[in-house]
């Protein structure tokens, strides 16, 4: 072997282990993220995490629960909106649509996907603030509601164009109406990847502050019905982290911890469950 | 480099030539190659079994047999190839020269054995840095011009490519993109040539034009052709190595294969009774 | 012979002005319909979003015009607005996330596309799919509690005391501002340019590299030399993406920027970006004019993301089209 070829491999080698590294270091951020959050979190999370209100401001203990029962709110409201839309949508583009109008949906829902989400938050203030002069639970979930729907479109739409000819062939032979066919034999036969699309643009929303941060805003205390300001999980933990209270730093870890399992929870099950088997073989 | 030393006059005589179950020995004539009782798995499946055959120098050697019956698999072994997949496992001896191409440097064997694959695969550069890069990789001192063009040359490209050395390879039709991946083969000067079903990809006419090619390439190295097209075989080849499901049934030379097959298989092969 | 009818609910307009096999099938024409509604209220919802950017930011347009892009002052209290010092933050920030991003990411990508068994590669895909669900709150609370800590403690002083001639490198150094956001923000977009990058990586014609392999090249040789740059366009896309996802980062960005519309030379200065500003000062925002200037960087940013998107997927798409087209 000559000294040539003997660098041509030594630098073969040294480069393959470097992107061995690269991938390394990607993948351990994820495990550093969760041991900080186990760490600092971890010894934070209490029972009174989960049912008290916080705190005045300076005072230390107190918790979450506005907070968490305001994110169980608004989510409810997000999924409410979202998920009909981009549901019925994909339905449309799979089943009914001519390739013109699907381009069209399809471009909108993809540019609807890359906006950023401060902007979806200037957009729900504008729309769903203003006109009624106060922020409220419902501005916040429309918002969020808004940012659910081109996850939950084009994902639909993917499982529901991967369901076979064959499939609906055969329940219209026996005298299904298209409807039908599609209530009674596509959506069913497509219903894993469906609920996993939907699970992960709930996830994905769950995280979500900055549209938060002029609709729903946030509130000390509860929040009665849909129509007030509410706390949230996330954006409490932007206003503890920035506050100067080390008591509030912890519960932002903690409730850092809350979140994020939730999340990591729901992408692994939606994961899973998208593995165990496309419902139906592929064609 | 040992382009002006051919055609080889002596080298190490390996052992002759064996059939599969038949006695027919080939003439005896320099070996570039030898392939002495290969067995090759796919994971848990047994794709070869046990394969001896020589490869004669400045020869064409073709295998041929139905799908499925391991001529590629063979032909990826003579330049390890079958090592960039997975669960394979190659047992027995592939010798280059006399030496054992499993003992040596995979990198410098693939150097002196070439591989020209079924459907033409040219890098997306131009039609010069296509030919050039062997010899950049390994660091050549020619000046790069001249041996791009020897290449082409020899490929029977030179003419129609001459003027448009820097466009796109992508912008030649199939056929002169196939002999383009010859060409590039050729760069580094190879000493044995493989070539994998190289024209089924192809319309008649380049097929033709490739298998003229091919004829005239064995002054220059030794060639091993796998072919699904029989009369292919016949045409271009000096020897013929008959595969059935992993074995090789008959190795022979070619006028001899085709008319007077010692294997009742061979025979309902070339008849076109199965296959 | 219809004798057998079909209960058609009789709901639907037509009812009573349709043939006989338009009415069999209404229950179609009216799902159809349905259905066409919730589609098109989506491409109503983005309009809608350009026409409330475009309207809600009418007073600085028109007061400003395109100076607004130019001007570095940003004084809510003599009602003067620029959106220079956003915009240079953020193209800052981006540029350092990317300069270490990209590197990192490819890297990474490679092993994985071209090295790691195909367990191993799925299995550190899951991770890095995993790491892209983690929302920006979380980076922030990290950022402002690990990164800036250890930026402040060790990583700037030994950039001060190694490369402190350069401009890049001067000046006080807090833990926060532009090199801190942009690391921070480094973290978040490579899991997006590892998945891309991988993907098409993966999408490269096998016999690309086994040529390369052929003529005798290493392995890195053949990645570097003929797979990558097979996939070159593809890469860019991967990048476009992620650098799109960089300029919308809000909250973690917000954490550690400093919030300060300044325009410096050195990384270690605190800054602002278009994203931070809106979030730290829209709900405190007295006056239309200051509120409207808001929405109008809020416009700046969607058409910046919407070109870089549009480029990006065109770039993937051309790419994956060549895999399939060539010979």
């Amino acid at each position: 072997m000559n000294a040539r070829l003997r660098w041509r491999k030594f630098v073969s080698n040294f480069m393959l282990t470097m992107t061995g590294v690269c991938a390394l270091v990607s993948v351990a951020v994820l495990f550093f993220i969760l041991g900080y959050l186990v760490y600092h979190g971890g010894a934070s999370i209490n029972w009174d995490f989960f049912t008290k209100l916080p705190a005045p401001v300076g005072e230390s203990g107190g918790g979450m629960a506005n907070a968490i029962l305001g994110s169980a709110k608004l989510l409810l409201l997000a999924t409410l909106f979202g998920v009909p839309i981009g549901f019925f949508g994909a339905i449309y583009l799979a089943e009914f649509s001519g390739s013109k109008v699907a381009f069209v949906v399809r471009y909108a829902a993809d540019l609807l996907n890359g906006v950023p989400s401060i902007v979806i938050g200037i957009f729900a203030y504008s729309v769903a603030v203003q006109p009624f002069k106060h922020f409220s639970t419902f501005a916040g979930g429309f918002a969020l509601g808004v940012m659910m729907i081109p996850i939950t479109l084009r994902s639909t739409e993917q499982f529901l164009l991967g369901v076979p000819r064959t499939l609906r062939e055969g329940a219209m032979a026996l005298g299904a109406s298209k409807w039908k066919t599609i209530a009674t034999v596509v959506v069913p036969a497509a219903y894993r990847g469906i609920l996993t699309a939907v699970l992960l643009a709930f996830a994905r929303v769950a995280g979500e502050t900055a549209p938060l941060l002029f609709t729903a805003l946030g509130n000390r205390f509860w929040s009665n019905g849909w129509n007030e300001p509410t706390a949230s999980l996330p954006v409490m933990i932007y206003n503890y982290a920035l506050s100067p209270f080390e008591d509030w730093h912890r519960q932002a870890w903690a409730a850092g911890l809350v979140l994020l399992g939730l999340i990591l929870v729901i992408n692994i099950v939606a994961r899973a469950i998208l593995a165990r088997g496309i419902s139906v073989p592929r064609a | 480099m040992h382009a002006s030393v051919r055609p080889a006059v002596s080298v190490n005589i390996t052992p002759p030539v064996i059939t599969g179950a038949n006695r027919e020995t080939a003439a005896p004539s320099e070996m570039r190659m030898t392939i002495s009782k290969v067995n090759f798995w796919y994971g848990a499946k047994q794709t070869l079994f046990d394969i001896s055959l020589g490869v004669a120098t400045s020869k064409v050697t073709a295998l041929i047999g139905p799908s499925g019956c391991g001529k590629s698999t063979l032909l990826r072994t003579l330049d390890r190839m079958h090592e960039t997949v997975r669960n394979s496992r190659l047992e027995g001896e592939i010798l280059l020269d006399g030496k054992n191409i499993l003992d040596q440097d995979v990198t410098l064997l693939r150097r002196r054995v070439g591989m020209v694959f079924q459907r033409p695969n040219p890098f997306p550069k131009s039609i010069f840095e296509n030919v050039a890069y062997g010899l950049r990789i390994n660091g050549s001192k020619l000046p790069m011009a001249e041996a791009v063009e020897k290449s082409l040359r020899h490929a029977a490209l030179w003419d129609e490519v001459k003027d448009h050395l820097h466009k796109s390879a992508y912008e030649l039709s199939g056929g002169q993109q196939q002999r383009l991946c010859i060409a590039r083969a050729l760069a580094v000067e190879p000493e044995v040539l493989l070539l994998d079903e190289p024209c089924s990809a192809l319309d008649p006419i380049s097929t033709a034009k490739i298998e003229e090619l091919l004829v005239q390439l064995k002054d220059l190295c030794t060639i091993v052709t796998v072919t699904h097209n029989m009369q292919q075989a016949a045409r271009i080849s000096d020897f013929t190595a008959f595969l059935l499901t992993g074995q090789l049934i008959e190795f022979s030379p070619t006028p001899q294969l085709f008319t007077k097959p010692t294997d009742a298989r061979t025979e309902a092969y070339i008849t076109g009774r199965f296959g | 012979m219809a004798t057998t009818s079909t209960t058609v609910p009789s709901a639907g307009p037509f009812a009573g002005s349709r043939s006989f096999l338009a009415r069999l099938r209404e229950g179609d024409e009216i799902a159809r319909l349905i259905t066409l509604l919730f589609a098109a209220s989506v491409v109503l919802i983005t309009l809608l979003i350009v026409y409330e950017l475009w309207q809600g930011s009418v007073l600085p347009r028109h007061k400003f015009g395109f100076a607004f892009l130019r001007t570095s002052v940003w004084d809510p209290n003599f009602d003067n607005f620029g959106a220079l010092p956003f915009i240079f933050g953020t193209v800052v920030t981006s540029a350092v996330a990317l300069f270490i991003a990209v590197p990192l990411g490819i890297g990474a990508a490679i092993f994985l596309a071209e090295l790691a068994p195909a367990r191993l590669s799925d299995a550190l895909e899951f991770f890095i799919d995993l790491l892209a669900a983690v929302p920006s709150v979380i980076y922030g609370l990290l950022g402002i509690f690990i990164v800036v800590p250890i930026m402040r403690d060790v990583i700037q002083p030994a950039l001060k005391n190694t490369l402190g001639f350069i401009p890049l490198f001067k000046g006080p150094a807090f833990g926060i501002g532009f090199l801190t956001a942009g690391i921070v923000l480094a973290i978040m977009v490579i899991p997006y340019i590892i998945s891309v990058s991988r993907e098409i990586l993966l999408s490269v014609p096998r016999d690309q590299r086994e040529a390369a392999l052929a003529l005798g090249s290493t392995r890195w040789e053949s990645t570097w030399k003929v797979v990558v740059p097979f996939a070159r366009t593809g890469i860019m896309g991967s990048i476009f993406l992620a650098l799109a996802r960089a300029l919308g980062e809000t909250m973690a960005v917000t954490m550690v920027i400093g919030n300060t519309p300044a325009i410096a030379a050195s990384l270690f200065s605190p800054g602002d970006s278009i994203a931070s500003v809106i979030a730290n000062q829209f709900t405190e925002a007295t006056g239309d004019l200051y509120t409207q200037s808001l929405i109008e960087l809020g416009l700046v940013l969607f058409l910046l993301t919407f070109i870089l998107n549009g480029l990006a997927r065109l770039l993937i798409l051309v790419t994956s089209q060549r895999g399939s087209a060539h010979a």
